[in-house]
């Protein structure tokens, strides 16, 4: 089968031929989309701030050498100043290095879990919702079977269980995070099955392989791209709560949700420097994450484009 | 309340009247200046083509507007009091009861989760401070005169549980509880079917001479405005373009968009054999407020000073327009000599068959393309839930049989519900039937397996009413057009592209429109598509359901005359389905009636038309309202009440016999379709009425 592509490409080359019908080429499909982004002011600046922690917390520890790995417990609690501008914590271990290092833990944890919790959900969702009928409710039931437990107290009892590690919080937070895509996903594909155009394709013959080739993941795309944005923001947050409820990984690697737990220990000793700065590199990228998949959103609608 | 000398002052008076409504990127100014007035017991009815203000007008006088709308200038006087003036208090109390409104669709104007006696009795509870009893007292006595059958227990039933006639009726006792002076009726019968449509428009009338009401009532349809208003305002582009009585606008229409409008319909064409009249174009946006005459662009007459010079409404008395080069008294309505088509050579054009022709040509008498033979479909009703109860079985299309020649076009009419849309999802092979054969070009449909029934879709192709709904927003023109060539595999590569941009410019569109998406075209351009996309395969058979049920009649010309001209090009057959038999004689050689899922009559078009013989038939013709204030209704037959029965469990025999006035025991049985060439399925067929010369619906 020919794609889309090159066949646009071919028609492009047909009319530049004949100058008769010689149209000027109108801009890309993903190039009109990334204006619609652009023009959203908060996503840019989600965009901005994801970028600026990601390279704060990968490659700021080649700028900035810390060692994070024995501690000194002479130099904690020092408050910032000269030679560690953001003071130290409990065990002497510099803030704004730890900082970086968290942040490692933190991104890597939240964008592959969310990655995966989308990967799933979509995967189920869409058979659930193409499939229909007996198998749809089957695994639907699943799904909701699986919502009725509580994620925290599932979490809880696997951390305890089982000595959490990088790849291990990923898989343990994806496999709950995927009940809420499934759904969304089953529910988009439900309605784009009956939509008109796709009983238009069947009238010139076209088979359910074409419609969910052509058809349904064309539409459905944007919403999953959108979701694996909030997934990821979510992801986040649930390091940082495992973390906060001292379940995440163990010392002496770090992350954002530990960082903040600890430093709550310290919250009546005027320890802020150990308080804040965790707490907003959360906040700040759970928020930059919900602002790109509002962006997103706005730049997968065909009909906000100019014309 | 107090007295009103009533006919001196007038009820509502809109004096320049600008309404604006800030949008993302600019503001659109809705409401250029809107001078309008209505008397008590009058109706003045309001049209124009959608995009115009008619709406627009209705929700600034109700302090409706969307958001961003605002009413930036002039005055709303009711009964002398400026509603632009007074207090937001004083407003709305004088809106709540001396302004009634009907919405168009009466389910979204519900609330599904209040009773009806709660919803109708809201205003009362509010504005009238009644108890409980007392407002469903007043609900009840309400109810009863707009006609509700069995009015004590529809209080206490929810929306859902009503027919959309009835629904309908509900809104207008909401409207009418608080005794209103003026009632606002927009577009109050658009989604309802003729008959029901009949019923509705009589009650209105019947209520504003009992209250001595002004109404205004807003729509599209030039026959609902000819029947039921007094008084007539064309509006275009925001503005009231021309005002008359009724009688003398349609006799004498001086503004040349009257004129086009009114040249633009199916009845005139009917009637002079003439082509559709269409107007090229369709109405300005108005993002920025245009200098000159706003119809200028669009009017085949328009002058250098058109462009230029803003008209003014002028004209003695009564009857006021607003244009510089008005259409001279005795003038003759325009003919369409100047359809803006793009003219192909047809020698240029080479048809694109599949090349297949071999199997499939056993050559049939009289070039018959569809044959239909007792072809039925049942659906299963089935409640929602995990454990699918089984509720009965819906009837949708009942043993119906129906021949199609080449290059004819055979017209499907009959109300919602029907089955004339499943009869044509059936013959375009989208669903198979329970029963019976549907033959193309000789081959079996419904039989057919595998890669045959992907060939079938060469032959039969689909044109829809929601063209935009039917075609994929995320893909472009180009991939759109594309889709049936690839899917076929007929074409390739360059060959696809060639084909396209010959179908784009088929139908009229220019080649850019290819790099376009689905949203950026108006509804008469979608459709133009919408045809090409379904002409792309050459098929024998185009199905086309409703196409142009949801334009303007002005678009809607253009489109029907495509199809027309298309189809002498290319030779196929149209099976053209619509609830508007004024439409479907101008396009169809012959006409079959549907009720419930059977074919109650069938025939040549002129023939049907002038003379039914099924009495449904007939009661279809008395319920379509006549474009033509001079329109004198011979002595009635037939007035159905109420709407059809559900398709589950359909009555037995004759299934019309339940609304039928003629209906005996033998209709218990049923009839069978018989004549020659003009059938109908009827124990007792009207008589054949002798020397009858009406060759249009609706003469």
């Amino acid at each position: 089968m020919t794609t889309n592509s090159t066949s646009h490409d071919e028609g492009a080359r047909a009319r530049q031929a004949e100058p008769a019908v010689g149209v000027p080429r109108r801009r890309g499909v993903w190039r009109q989309g990334a204006e619609v982004f652009f023009q959203n002011r908060l996503a840019v600046l989600g965009l901005i701030i994801v970028i600026a922690l990601v390279l704060f917390s990968f490659v700021g520890p080649l700028f900035y050498r810390t060692d994070q790995v024995h501690t000194s417990l002479p130099n904690s609690y020092l408050p910032p100043g000269p030679g560690h501008p953001l003071g130290t914590d409990g065990l002497g271990y510099d803030q704004l290095g730890r900082l970086m290092v968290g942040g490692q833990t933190s991104i890597t944890v939240g964008l592959l879990a969310g990655i995966f919790a989308t990967f799933i959900g979509t995967l189920w969702g869409a058979v659930a919702g193409f499939i229909g009928g007996k198998v749809d409710a089957f695994m639907m039931r699943v799904v909701d079977a699986l919502m009725s437990i509580p994620a925290l107290f599932l979490f809880m009892l696997m951390a305890t269980i089982v000595t959490p590690s990088v790849p291990l919080l990923i898989v343990i937070i994806g496999a709950f995070a995927w009940l809420g895509p499934a759904r969304l996903v089953r529910g988009e594909t439900l309605s784009l099955r009956s939509r008109e155009y796709i009983m238009a394709m069947r009238g010139m013959g076209g088979t359910s392989g074409r419609a969910i080739r052509t058809h349904i993941v064309r539409n459905a795309i944007g919403t999953v791209v959108v979701n694996a944005t909030f997934q990821v923001a979510d992801a986040v947050l649930y390091v940082a709560y495992l973390s906060f409820l001292g379940l995440g990984v163990p010392p002496p690697a770090a992350n954002w949700g530990g960082m903040l737990s600890t430093g709550l220990t310290d919250a009546y000793s005027g320890n802020w420097w150990l308080i804040f700065p965790p707490g907003i590199a959360i906040i700040l990228i759970v928020l930059a994450f919900n602002f790109i998949g509002d962006g997103l959103r706005d730049a997968f609608e065909v009909r906000l484009r100019k014309r | 309340m107090t007295e009103q000398d009533s006919g001196a002052v007038d009820l509502l008076r809109l004096e320049g009247l600008r309404t604006e409504i800030a949008v993302r990127g600019g503001t659109v100014h809705a409401l250029g200046g809107i001078d309008l007035s209505v008397r008590a017991g009058e109706t003045l009815g309001i049209v124009g083509e959608s995009g115009c203000g008619k709406t627009m007008t209705a929700l600034s006088i109700m302090g409706l507007l969307p958001q961003g709308g605002r009413v930036a200038g002039g005055k709303i006087l009711l009964e002398g009091e400026d509603l632009t003036k007074e207090s937001p208090q004083e407003v709305r109390r004088l809106r709540g009861t001396r302004i009634g409104m009907i919405f168009q669709d009466p389910l979204t104007s519900l609330n599904p989760t209040m009773t009806i006696a709660k919803q109708v009795g809201e205003p009362l509870r509010i504005h009238e401070k009644m108890s409980k009893a007392q407002a469903r007292e007043r609900c009840l006595e309400t109810l009863r005169r707009v006609g509700m059958p069995r009015p004590e227990s529809v209080l206490n039933s929810y929306p859902h549980q009503l027919s959309g006639g009835m629904r309908q009726r509900v809104m207008i006792a909401m409207a009418l509880v608080c005794r209103p002076r003026l009632l606002i009726a927009d577009e109050p019968t658009t989604a309802l079917d003729v008959t029901t449509q009949r019923q509705i428009l009589e009650l209105i009338d019947d209520l504003r001479d009992e209250y001595q009401m002004g109404v205004i009532l807003i729509t599209h349809d030039l026959g609902v405005v000819a029947g039921h208003t007094d008084r007539v305002a064309v509006m275009y582009a925001g503005r009231v373009a021309e005002q008359a009585s009724t009688a003398e606008l349609f006799a004498d229409p001086r503004h040349r968009y009257t004129n086009s409008l009114l040249a633009a319909l199916p009845e005139r064409a009917l009637r002079t054999g003439d082509k559709l009249f269409s107007i090229p174009g369709s109405p300005p946006a108005l993002r920025e407020e245009p200098v000159g005459c706003r119809f200028a662009d669009r009017c085949p007459w328009a002058l250098p000073e058109c462009r230029t010079t803003d008209p003014v409404l002028t004209g003695g008395g009564e009857h006021q327009f607003a244009c510089l080069n008005p259409r001279l008294a005795g003038e003759d309505m325009p003919a369409d000599d100047d359809v803006n088509l793009t003219v192909v050579d047809p020698s240029s054009v080479e048809t694109l068959r599949p090349q297949d022709v071999g199997e499939e040509a056993e050559v049939i008498a009289d070039d018959v393309v569809l044959e239909i033979n007792g072809v039925s479909k049942e659906y299963s009703a089935v409640a929602s839930g995990f454990l699918r109860r089984k509720m009965g079985t819906v009837s949708a299309v009942d043993r119906v049989s129906l021949r199609l020649e080449r290059g004819r076009t055979y017209g499907l009419v009959g109300e919602s519900g029907c089955g004339k849309s499943t009869m044509g999802r059936l013959i375009a092979g989208l669903e198979p039937p329970s029963g019976g054969q549907v033959r193309v070009l000789g081959t079996d449909i419904t039989r057919v397996k595998g890669e045959a029934k992907r060939r079938v879709h060469r032959d039969v192709q689909m044109m829809f009413q929601d063209s935009y709904a039917a075609m994929d927003p995320r893909m472009r023109i180009d991939e759109i057009l594309a889709e049936p060539l690839r899917i076929q595999k007929v074409a390739t590569g360059k060959s696809i592209m060639h084909r396209i941009e010959e179908m784009v410019a088929q139908v009229g569109l220019p080649v850019d429109a290819l790099d376009r998406y689905p949203h950026e075209f108006s509804g008469g351009q979608l459709q133009r598509i919408g045809l090409a996309r379904s002409l792309t395969l050459s098929p024998d058979v185009i199905v086309a359901d409703e196409p142009v049920s949801a334009l303007d009649v002005s678009v809607q010309a253009q489109v029907l005359n495509l199809m027309k001209d298309l189809q002498v090009e290319y030779g196929m057959s149209y099976v053209f389905i619509s609830h508007d038999l004024a439409v479907v004689q101008y396009m169809a050689d012959r006409i079959g009636v549907m009720y419930l899922g059977r074919l109650v009559e069938e025939g040549p078009a002129d023939e049907v038309v002038a003379n039914p013989r099924h009495p449904y038939t007939q009661a279809l013709i008395e319920a379509i309202p006549v474009p033509d204030p001079g329109y004198v209704k011979e002595d009635s037959i037939i007035q159905l009440q109420g709407e059809p029965p559900s398709a589950i469990d359909p009555p037995s025999g004759c299934r019309f016999r339940t609304r039928c006035p003629f209906a005996t025991e033998l209709c218990t049985t049923e009839p069978e379709l018989v004549g020659g060439e003009h059938r109908v399925a009827c124990h007792f067929p009207l008589p054949l009425r002798v020397g009858s010369q009406a060759p249009v619906a609706v003469q």
